[in-house]
This record gives C-alpha cells, sequence and structure tokens, in this order.
C-alpha cells in the first residue's frame, strides 16, 4: 500500500499553559477529501497550522509520504506540497492577481509569463479567474479562487481548505464542494476544515472530529458526529434542542410589544458613494429577537450599525431609542479596551456624554456586580481584558450593553470564536434579555444560530432586506436574491 | 488597591534599575574612551546638583521646557497619535510670543506676561492642528507630516529672526531683547529660577488630573487606546477627540517655547531650542506617558545635561556622551516593555487558538 | 552674447551642479529608506545612520583612502541600522521610538568618538577626498554638462543605483516579497516569505545607503567631519520619499527639488539678491511634500502596513 500524502502522528502542542492539542493522530490519503470537524477552538487550526509549518508541535511527527518531515515555515511546507487556504484570506489587496500567485518564488518576476501561468493552473482546475484584476476589487468568491489556484501554483498535493464555505453563499459553497470532490478525485488530497456537518458529510472520505484538542471517535452518521464535536453537553442542552427550545418557548404574539426600532427606507452609501443598504424597511418590537443572515460583504454589517445608531443612514427615515446597546463581532477590534483594566471596559459605555469627573470606585463596584451577574471569569475587576478568555471577554462585552439600555439590542456574530458552553451562555442571555422586553436584533454567519434564536428571520442579499421564512432552503434562496440560479462571481 | 501599591513599588524598582545600568554604562563608555571615571562623573553630578546654584540655574531651569515638551509628547501619544512635532510646535510657541511681545511694550506685566504665554500656547495648539487636520481630514500619517512641519517651523524661525522680527541694529539674526517687566519673575534672587518651573509643576498636575480622572481625560486615553472600540459606543466622538488632542499637545509644546522665551532666553533666534522637542519624546517614553513621571524624568535628563556640560569644562569629556545615555535608557526601556509583553503573548494566542 | 546673458547662464550652470551636489546624499539615503518603507519599516534613525557613515567614513579614509572610506561609511550606516532592526524588526518594538533613540544615540557616539579621537579641538583633519571626475565630451554640454557630468564618482553611481532599483522593484521576486511584506505581511507569510528576514535586509541595505550618504556628506563635499553634520538629512529624506511616492526614479527626481531648494540661497547670493528670504525657498520642498501628502494617490501609494508592528 501506498504511504499517505501527509500523515500526523501524536501531535501535542501548548499555547503557554494551555494545551491546545493532546496526542492527536490524523492520516491524509491521496485521492481523499479528509473533513477535519469540531467545535470553534477544539483544535482544528491549530493542527493544520502544524501541517503548513506556521507551528512546530512539542511533541509528534508529521510524515509527507510517508517520511518524518520538520516543517519550519510555510516555504517549507509549500516546497513539500502542502498548501493551505486560510479563513481569513491573505492575499495582498494592492497586487493584481498575478503579482499574488507569483509571491514567494525566487528569481525575475515576468509579469506575461506570470499572468500566463495562472491562466493555466486556473483552467486546468476549471476556475475562472482574471490574472489581471486588482485583488482588492474582486468579489469574495473570486478571491477564495484566487487563494486557491495560488496554492495549485504550487504544485501542492496536499490543499488545506480552512472553513472555505463560511463565505460563501449557500450555492457558491455548494459549487465549491463538487470542486473540491473534483480535485481530490484527479489525484489529490483535499483537507476541509470545517465546523458544518453538512459539508463533511456531503463529500468527505474520512473525518477526524476533534474536541478540547483531542481526537474523539465518532459513527459516520450525523448524530454520532453531533455527539462527537460536542461532547456531553449534547444530550442536554446541544445545538439541536436549543433550536427545540427556542420554539417551545412561548413566540411574542403579534400584537404584543410596542415597536422600539422602525426604520423605513434606509439607504446607506459608503465613502466611495457605493450603495451598500438598499431601501431596507424593518420594524422590531420590544421582546423579540429578530435574526439576519447574509452572505458576507452584503450590507448586514451596515444596516446592523444604522439599527444600532452607529452609523448615519443616507436617506430614509430611522426611528431608534437614544441608547442601543451593541455588540461588535470582532471584540479585540471593536469593542474593548484590551490592555485596559475591565472597570475602564465597563466605564466605556457612557465615557462618550459623561462630563466631569470619573469617579472609578463606583465603576469598579458596578463592574464587580456586572461580572457576578454575567458569569464574567476573571481575577477582579482590576484585571485586564486581555487576560480574560474570548468566552469571559464575550459576556463581558455583552453584560457591558445590557447594562445600559432598557430597548434594545444590536448583536453582530455573539458566538464567533467561542467555545460551546460560553455560546450557550451568550444565548441564554440574549433569551433573557428578550424575556425582559428588549427588541433585539442579530446576525451570523451561521445559519444555524440565527435558526435556534431568532423569532423572525430577514435574508440580506446585495444590500436588499428580504424577509423569509424559518427554513433553511428559504433563507438560503433570499441570501441569493430570490433564485439559487442567479449566482455570478 | 494592593495592586496598585505593588505596581507603584515595581515602578520604582523599574526606574532604579535603569539609571544604575545607565550610570554603569556612562561608567563603562567613559572608561573604553579612555577618559579617568571617577572625576568625570564627580564632575557630572556636582555639575547637576553641586550647589544651589547648579540646582536652580542649570538642572531645574533646563527641566522646564523639557517637561512642558514631554507632557505634550506624553498627551498626544496617550491619544494614539504619534507627534513628533514638539520640537515645531515650540519654536511657533516661541516664535509667536515673541511676535506679541513686541506690539506690548508698555503695557503692565500682569496684562503683557499672559497674554505672552496664551499665544505662545495657542500658536503651537494651530501648528499642531495643521498636522490633525491633514491626519483627520486627509489621512496623513502625523509622523511623516510633523517631520515637514518641524522644518518649516525652523525655517519659518529663521526668516523671521532676519526679517520681520530682527532686532533694531538688524546686525545679529535675533529679535530684540524681551523688556525685564515683561520676563517671568525670577523667584530666587541670584539664580536663573524663573515662575515657568511653578507653571511647569501646575500644568503637570493638571494633566495628570485631567487625563486621569475627568470624563474627557478617559475619552481621550480610550481613543488612544481602542479607536474602534470607542467609535463603536456610538457616543465618543473619535475625530473631535483626536483632534482636541493634537490641539492640546501643540498648546503644551507651544506654552514651553514661550515660557523659555520669557524665562530664559529673553530673545527668538535660528537655534532657539537645542531640540528640546525631540528629547521630550525621550522624556515623556522614559515617564511611561505619565504626566507626573514626566516631571521626573525631565529632571534626570535635565540634570544629565547640566552635568554633562560641567564633565566637558572640568574633567574634558565630550557632553554629546550625555546623548548615549538617554538613547540607551530609552532603549532599555524599550526592550524591557517587549520583554514584559512577551509574557502575556501565550493568552493571546490562546484567545486565537479559539477563534 | 551679451554680458548679462552670459552670467545668468554661467549662475544657472553652477546652480544646477549646485543641486545635483546637494541631492546626491539626500539620493542616497532616500532611496534606502524607500526600500524600507516598502517593507513597512519607516526609519527615524536614519539620521543615525548617517552621521555615523560620515564618522566611519572620515576614519577610515584617513587610513585606506576615499574608496575605503565609502565602504567603511556604508558599513557604519549599516551598524546602526542593525541596532534599529533588533528592535523593530526582531523584538517588535515601535519604530517611531526606536527610531528616536537610534538618532540620539548615533550623534553621541559620533560626537564622542570623534573628540576622543580627533581632541577636543575637532583638529582639521586631512581627510583625502573624492575628486571630481568629468566625463569627457558629456560635461562639456552646455547648462546642464557640468551640473550631470562634472561630479564625483558616487553620483554616477547614482545614475545606475536609481533604475536598477526601479527594475528590481517591479521585475524581481524579490522586490515583489519587499512589497508584498509592506502592504500585508500575513499574505507574504502564507506565501512562504519570511517578512523578518526582508525587513531586516531592507532595513540593513537602508543603513547601508545612509551611510554611504554620510560618506559622501564629507569625502566628496565637505572634506572633514563636523559634529552633527548630517543636519536633518535623515528626515528629509524621509520626505523625499514621501514626496518621491516609495518609487525610485519618483524618490530620485524628489531629492533632486530638494536640492535644488537648498542650492537657491547661492544664486540669490551670487547675483546680489541680499534681501531675499531664502529660508522661505527652503521651506518650499516641505510645503509641498505636505501638499502632495494630502492628495488622494499618495496616500494609496504608501504601504498599507507603514510602520506596523505586529506580523
Amino acid at each position: 500500500m501506498k504511504a499517505p500524502l501527509l500523515s500526523l502522528e501524536r501531535i501535542t502542542h501548548h499555547f503557554g499553559r494551555v494545551r491546545a492539542l493532546e496526542d492527536v493522530s490524523m492520516t491524509v490519503r491521496a485521492g481523499t477529501v479528509h473533513a477535519l470537524l469540531g467545535e470553534n477552538g477544539a483544535g482544528k487550526s491549530t493542527l493544520m497550522r502544524i501541517a503548513f509549518g506556521l507551528l512546530s508541535p512539542d511533541q509528534g511527527v508529521l510524515r509527507l509520504n510517508g517520511v518524518a518531515t520538520t516543517l519550519t515555515s510555510p516555504a517549507d511546507a509549500l516546497a513539500a506540497g502542502v498548501g493551505m487556504v486560510h479563513q481569513h484570506f491573505t492575499l495582498v489587496p494592492a497586487m493584481t492577481v498575478t503579482e499574488n500567485v507569483a509571491l514567494g518564488a525566487h528569481g525575475l518576476y515576468r509579469r506575461a509569463d506570470a499572468a500566463r501561468r495562472v491562466r493555466d493552473v486556473a483552467a486546468r482546475a476549471g476556475l475562472a479567474l482574471d490574472p489581471h484584476a486588482r485583488v482588492s476589487d474582486l468579489p469574495v468568491g473570486a478571491q477564495q479562487r484566487c487563494e486557491i489556484v495560488k496554492a495549485l501554483s504550487r504544485d501542492v498535493r496536499v490543499l488545506i481548505l480552512d472553513e472555505p464555505t463560511a463565505v460563501l453563499a449557500p450555492a457558491e459553497a455548494a459549487e465549491l464542494l463538487q470542486w473540491v470532490r473534483r480535485h481530490a478525485d484527479a489525484g489529490n488530497a483535499v483537507v476541509l476544515i470545517t465546523h458544518k456537518l453538512r459539508d463533511a458529510l456531503a463529500i468527505a472520505n474520512d473525518i477526524t472530529v476533534l474536541r478540547n484538542g483531542r481526537v474523539v471517535s465518532a459513527g459516520a452518521d450525523e448524530a454520532g458526529l453531533v455527539h462527537a464535536m460536542v461532547g456531553e453537553a449534547s444530550r442536554d442542552d446541544g445545538v439541536h434542542s436549543n433550536a427545540r427550545e427556542a420554539r417551545q418557548s412561548p413566540a411574542p404574539s403579534e400584537m404584543q410589544g410596542r415597536n422600539v426600532i422602525s426604520i423605513r427606507d434606509v439607504v446607506v452609501r459608503d465613502p466611495q458613494q457605493v450603495v451598500r443598504v438598499r431601501h431596507a424597511t424593518i420594524t422590531v418590537r420590544a421582546g423579540e429577537i429578530v435574526g439576519l443572515c447574509a452572505v458576507e460583504g452584503a450590507g448586514q454589517h451596515e444596516l446592523l450599525r444604522v439599527l444600532a445608531g452607529r452609523l448615519r443612514a443616507s436617506n430614509g427615515t430611522v426611528q431608534i431609542p437614544p441608547i442601543v446597546g451593541f455588540v461588535p463581532e470582532d471584540r479585540h477590534r471593536d469593542a474593548l479596551l484590551l490592555d485596559a483594566p475591565l472597570y475602564e471596559n465597563i466605564a466605556l459605555r457612557q465615557a462618550g456624554t459623561r462630563r466631569g469627573r470619573m469617579r472609578w470606585r463606583t465603576f469598579r463596584q458596578q463592574t464587580t456586580q456586572l461580572m457576578s451577574a454575567f458569569d464574567v471569569r476573571a481575577t477582579g475587576a482590576d484585571a485586564t481584558a486581555r487576560t480574560l478568555s474570548g468566552g469571559n471577554q464575550q459576556k463581558l462585552v455583552l453584560g457591558r450593553e445590557l447594562d445600559r439600555t432598557r430597548d434594545a439590542l444590536v448583536v453582530e456574530n455573539p458566538s464567533r470564536g467561542l467555545d460551546f458552553r460560553a455560546t450557550t451562555a451568550v444565548h441564554q442571555a440574549l433569551r433573557d434579555a428578550r424575556h425582559a422586553g428588549l427588541a433585539i436584533v442579530f446576525y451570523s454567519s451561521d445559519l444555524d444560530e440565527v435558526l435556534s434564536l431568532a423569532d423572525r428571520v430577514f435574508a440580506m442579499y446585495n444590500g436588499t432586506l428580504i424577509p423569509a421564512t424559518m427554513t433553511r432552503d428559504a433563507i438560503g434562496r433570499a441570501m441569493l436574491g430570490g433564485g439559487a440560479a442567479d449566482v455570478h462571481a | 488597591m494592593n495592586g496598585r501599591v505593588q505596581q507603584a513599588v515595581q515602578s520604582i524598582l523599574t526606574v532604579t534599575a535603569l539609571l544604575a545600568m545607565a550610570a554603569l554604562l556612562l561608567a563603562m563608555l567613559l572608561a573604553v574612551t579612555g577618559y579617568a571615571v571617577k572625576p568625570a562623573l564627580i564632575a557630572l553630578v556636582r555639575g547637576a546638583f553641586g550647589s544651589w546654584y547648579a540646582i536652580t540655574s542649570a538642572t531645574i531651569v533646563r527641566l522646564v521646557p523639557l517637561a512642558l515638551a514631554g507632557l505634550a509628547v506624553a498627551v498626544a501619544f496617550r491619544a494614539g497619535i504619534l507627534n513628533i512635532g514638539a520640537e515645531g510646535q515650540l519654536l511657533i510657541g516661541a516664535a509667536a510670543a515673541t511676535a506679541v511681545s513686541g506690539t506690548l511694550i508698555g503695557e503692565p506685566s500682569w496684562i503683557a506676561l499672559p497674554i505672552i504665554l496664551v499665544t505662545g500656547a495657542s500658536a503651537g495648539g494651530c501648528w499642531a492642528a495643521v498636522a490633525g487636520v491633514l491626519r483627520l481630514r486627509f489621512g496623513v500619517l502625523e509622523v511623516i507630516s510633523t517631520i515637514m512641519l518641524n522644518f518649516l517651523a525652523l525655517y519659518i524661525t529663521g526668516w523671521l529672526v532676519r526679517g520681520p522680527l530682527q532686532e533694531p541694529t538688524r546686525i545679529n539674526p535675533q529679535s530684540a531683547t524681551l523688556p525685564i517687566d515683561m520676563q517671568l519673575p525670577v523667584l530666587l534672587d541670584g539664580t536663573r529660577l524663573h515662575a515657568g518651573v511653578v507653571i511647569t509643576v501646575l500644568v503637570a498636575v493638571a494633566v495628570w488630573c485631567w487625563l486621569a480622572h475627568s470624563a474627557s481625560g478617559f475619552r481621550l486615553r480610550a481613543v488612544g487606546a481602542n479607536a474602534h472600540a470607542a467609535a463603536a459606543t456610538g457616543q465618543i466622538r473619535v475625530p473631535r477627540t483626536l483632534f482636541a488632542a493634537f490641539a492640546l499637545s501643540g498648546v503644551l509644546a507651544g506654552l514651553g517655547g514661550a515660557v523659555e522665551y520669557t524665562g530664559i532666553t529673553f530673545a527668538l533666534y535660528e537655534n532657539f531650542s537645542p531640540g528640546y522637542g525631540y528629547t521630550a519624546i525621550a522624556v515623556a517614553l522614559l515617564a511611561r506617558l505619565h504626566p507626573l513621571g514626566v516631571l521626573g524624568t525631565a529632571l534626570l535628563f535635565a540634570a544629565l545635561e547640566a552635568g554633562a556640560n560641567a564633565m566637558q569644562r572640568d574633567a574634558g569629556v565630550p557632553s554629546v556622551v550625555v546623548s548615549v545615555v538617554e538613547a540607551t535608557l530609552i532603549l532599555l526601556v524599550v526592550a524591557a516593555d517587549r520583554w514584559q509583553s512577551r509574557s502575556t503573548v501565550p493568552a493571546r494566542l490562546t484567545n486565537e487558538a479559539g477563534a | 552674447m551679451s554680458i548679462d546673458e552670459v552670467s545668468v547662464l554661467t549662475v544657472s550652470a553652477s546652480f544646477l551642479e549646485a543641486a545635483v551636489r546637494t541631492a546626491t546624499p539626500l539620493t542616497l539615503a532616500a532611496l534606502g529608506e524607500s526600500v524600507s518603507e516598502r517593507a513597512g519599516v519607516i526609519n527615524i534613525g536614519l539620521e543615525g545612520s548617517i552621521i555615523a557613515g560620515a564618522l566611519g567614513g572620515t576614519i577610515a579614509a584617513g587610513a585606506f583612502g576615499v574608496t575605503g572610506g565609502f565602504f567603511a561609511g556604508a558599513v557604519a550606516g549599516m551598524a546602526i541600522a542593525t541596532i534599529f532592526a533588533c528592535f523593530t524588526v526582531w523584538m517588535r518594538a515601535d519604530q517611531i521610538i526606536t527610531g528616536t533613540a537610534i538618532t540620539l544615540l548615533a550623534l553621541g557616539l559620533t560626537g564622542t568618538l570623534y573628540r576622543t579621537l580627533y581632541g577636543s579641538g575637532g583638529v582639521a583633519l586631512a581627510t583625502p577626498t573624492a575628486s571630481v571626475y568629468a566625463i569627457p565630451g558629456l560635461s562639456q554640454l552646455p547648462l546642464i554638462g557640468r551640473a550631470l557630468f562634472a561630479q564625483p564618482v558616487v553620483t554616477y553611481a547614482l545614475y545606475a543605483i536609481t533604475p536598477v532599483l526601479a527594475w528590481w522593484m517591479q521585475c524581481t521576486q524579490a522586490g515583489l516579497a519587499l512589497r508584498a511584506v509592506g502592504e500585508h505581511p500575513e499574505a507574504a507569510i502564507a506565501a512562504g516569505i519570511a517578512p523578518r528576514r526582508v525587513q531586516a535586509l531592507a532595513v540593513l541595505f537602508a543603513g547601508a545607503m545612509a551611510g554611504l550618504a554620510g560618506a559622501t556628506l564629507v569625502l566628496a563635499q565637505a572634506g572633514t567631519f563636523v559634529e552633527g553634520m548630517s543636519a536633518g538629512r535623515g528626515f528629509i529624506a524621509i520626505a523625499i520619499v514621501v514626496l518621491g511616492r516609495w518609487k525610485p526614479l519618483g524618490v530620485a527626481a524628489a531629492a533632486l527639488l530638494f536640492g535644488a531648494a537648498n542650492s537657491l540661497q547661492g544664486v540669490f547670493q551670487s547675483m546680489g539678491f541680499v534681501g531675499v528670504p531664502y529660508q522661505l525657498f527652503l521651506a518650499i520642498p516641505y510645503l509641498l511634500t505636505l501638499l502632495v501628502l494630502a492628495g488622494a494617490s499618495t496616500r494609496s501609494a504608501a504601504p498599507a502596513a507603514l510602520g506596523q508592528r505586529e506580523l
């Protein structure tokens, strides 16, 4: 039997004192798609960063074609035939497709030759791509194709794709998965990192499931995999029971609840005068959660910021409460002062309107109270935000935003980067807030999260807001502007 | 509270260690270059603190422009603005003070002096505001724009002292001497210690109170710590806060120029500032951008420079050697900072791994 | 030809000659800085490399002649840049803070060393200097002949370095890698490029070029070392890079403009315009740089990751 293209044997890795991987093994054979499944934080990306030479494991062996190898950099990995497409693209926006693909080689850079090579590789792989387009001008799907061509042009046999469908609309995602299958059938190997069971089951030959940095054995069926991914917790309040519970909780009566948020015919243009939101009209009542589904770049972030009062609409009428809580998806960038103590992070909520003296003693007390109310685990109100885990940071931000408003809350990807338990806690906090009469709007890139949490759902397509019924199919179609046929790059 | 005491102790220990290392380094440098170490160091200490006159007229008097410009840098850096234009703002402040003092001849000093100081401060603020507008309106990196503005200020000063502001005899490239009743009062007879010292201490305390305990000071720090997060609160107007920080920084540096003019030089000339604005960056950084700390580090730098002059005079050691010490201190602080932050890296990586 | 016309021609020719002479060290330093900035590192410590190059050039020229002086200047500039690279590239410390400290360090070190080596009086040194080499024929061209073709050899070297650098940035993989590191380091890493190595090399190159600039000041212009003789040229080089929009040919043109502004003073003096405020002419290039900076196209030409610390 031929040696597998890539095998990782008994890999252990730590970040400081935190163990990210323990005794993990997996084998990737030629001609197969190998799905690497797991919740956020299970260690999938860490494992593949090791396979791509970005991290060196504390213990364990990496074999390529059966030969034990040490990869000290992505350059090593590429030379050895391992390529990786990261979830966040690693393209230089200011450069052309050709320049991006050529990047990392040696010698002279001949533009015409390089462009021809891009065309060749793309054609052979069956991917459409303009070699001379600037990457910053390309839509997400084309950028992803550029990433793939970039990897293929280095003649890699093992292609690692990190959550490749997360940024794509369902139809585009399906197309990509079909391509992955064909690519593997041609004798290559593809590792598909994902937390979407459906993707894995659809095309994978082999499946490895990681949980808390260990490989867990799993059955081949959906139920077995779910159990493997989320562990014991799935018995009492797993993803699916969450959804069920949400349905069972009393649906808000149509007539109950006053209108808290109401916008009509809102148009948002970005600084370059490109229309991001087209005539959006939406009303959110007290005591309901409205979910928003969209492909990345459909204008959802702009719309959410209008609803939260953080962005002025170019046209249209906006009626929102004076204070709307807002939980942005990138906590580190948009919500926290990472090197400041927690009480200063809490003080941030009123910093804009306060005058005169800051009473830090009061803020410390409030912070301590808030930490116990929202189960934020930290050494105290004086700890810096950076020292908290992602889940505790998110609970702190959510607590801060809920504490400042009695009316409305806008949330973006509430569980991004959180483990299962923290996700559950955040979802519960949102449900409690709904129960307390808040009007809540949230967007998630995860359709299942929207389905499990929302009372009503809207989809957004290319700036247009479309009401949708609560089924995967309906939402998926709406996200693409009504028809799945209507997909272009 | 316990944590704060610990923090204070730690920072005192760090500073002591740095000073010891600086002294050691200076000694080594002197030994290597073949100077007698002991007499040189004695001359240095004596020149800075050896006599009442040395303390007041050499050391403390040097502290004033360094501390005010250092406060300017500290405020800007706290807001995340890399203002390396304190030099230019100080010069423009001094130039404006000179210009306005020429129109105030004959006014009583309690009218003239405040006007001179306020004019200098405002001019410095306006000069920094140019960099502010360029950054906020046109997205120009202030690091680059303030370098340009420093050169412009230098050339404007050079032109002024040969043109509109030149002294009446038109011989020397400098302005007319400030009449004695418009100078800052001397605090101790027989020394050069002037009232600018009091102004400096008051300003430093005021800036500290404002940054640490006022809402607007907190806004400035929040914007500096994370402008995105400040903007996402929906209430902090980031551009306005940044602009205010630019202006305030310039006001402090401009005040430094005006105080130096009314307290020490009494005239404007081309090399009015021997690089106060650049040394101020070191002063602010060594103080970890803490306004009260700036007083301390400005004292250290002033003493080093006062002592260096004495060292050159008495022991024949080139005074520029203290630049090496100053630079090494900054590099040590930078290295210590990086070493400290390295210990927090795992936490960050863990978060990333969870993402 | 009337006497007036002759004198105008002479003055213009000598003005151009002075402009090119002044521009030579500026171009050297600015070309180096443009490479470093293209890799995302803004080196405020360039001033330090220039002064180190000046002293290194002075010392070595005394022992090994002019060529040795230029070589030693480049090495001295690179040595200072090595300290800068250790802090900014290896430790990822703030570039502005480190650069400020490095400038201070180099000014102090050179001053101390100079006085230690040559006594406190700063004895006038018998430093050999690079003589002007007039290219036969070309240097006879009217107006621009002497300006372009009767200069020290280091100026002629620039005629080669500048286009080669421009070609290298656009047409080699290394140039592509350099630009990628300055635009988007993550992308460079993913492509198998080691951004730190690229940045370190770029910073060292900038240091060597700045050192050459310093050596030029001594060996081809002043003829002796003076404390602090870099006189802000490191900062001027940063302005030049901006005005030249980070492109070698643009940088050379911008340096020429700065050189011309500096040389106007001589023109005014020789033509007897005593009252002209030449400081204002000196200010023009900086004003121009500010205006150009405010233009949208320049901002987009700036490397996106310039000055950023994290990789």
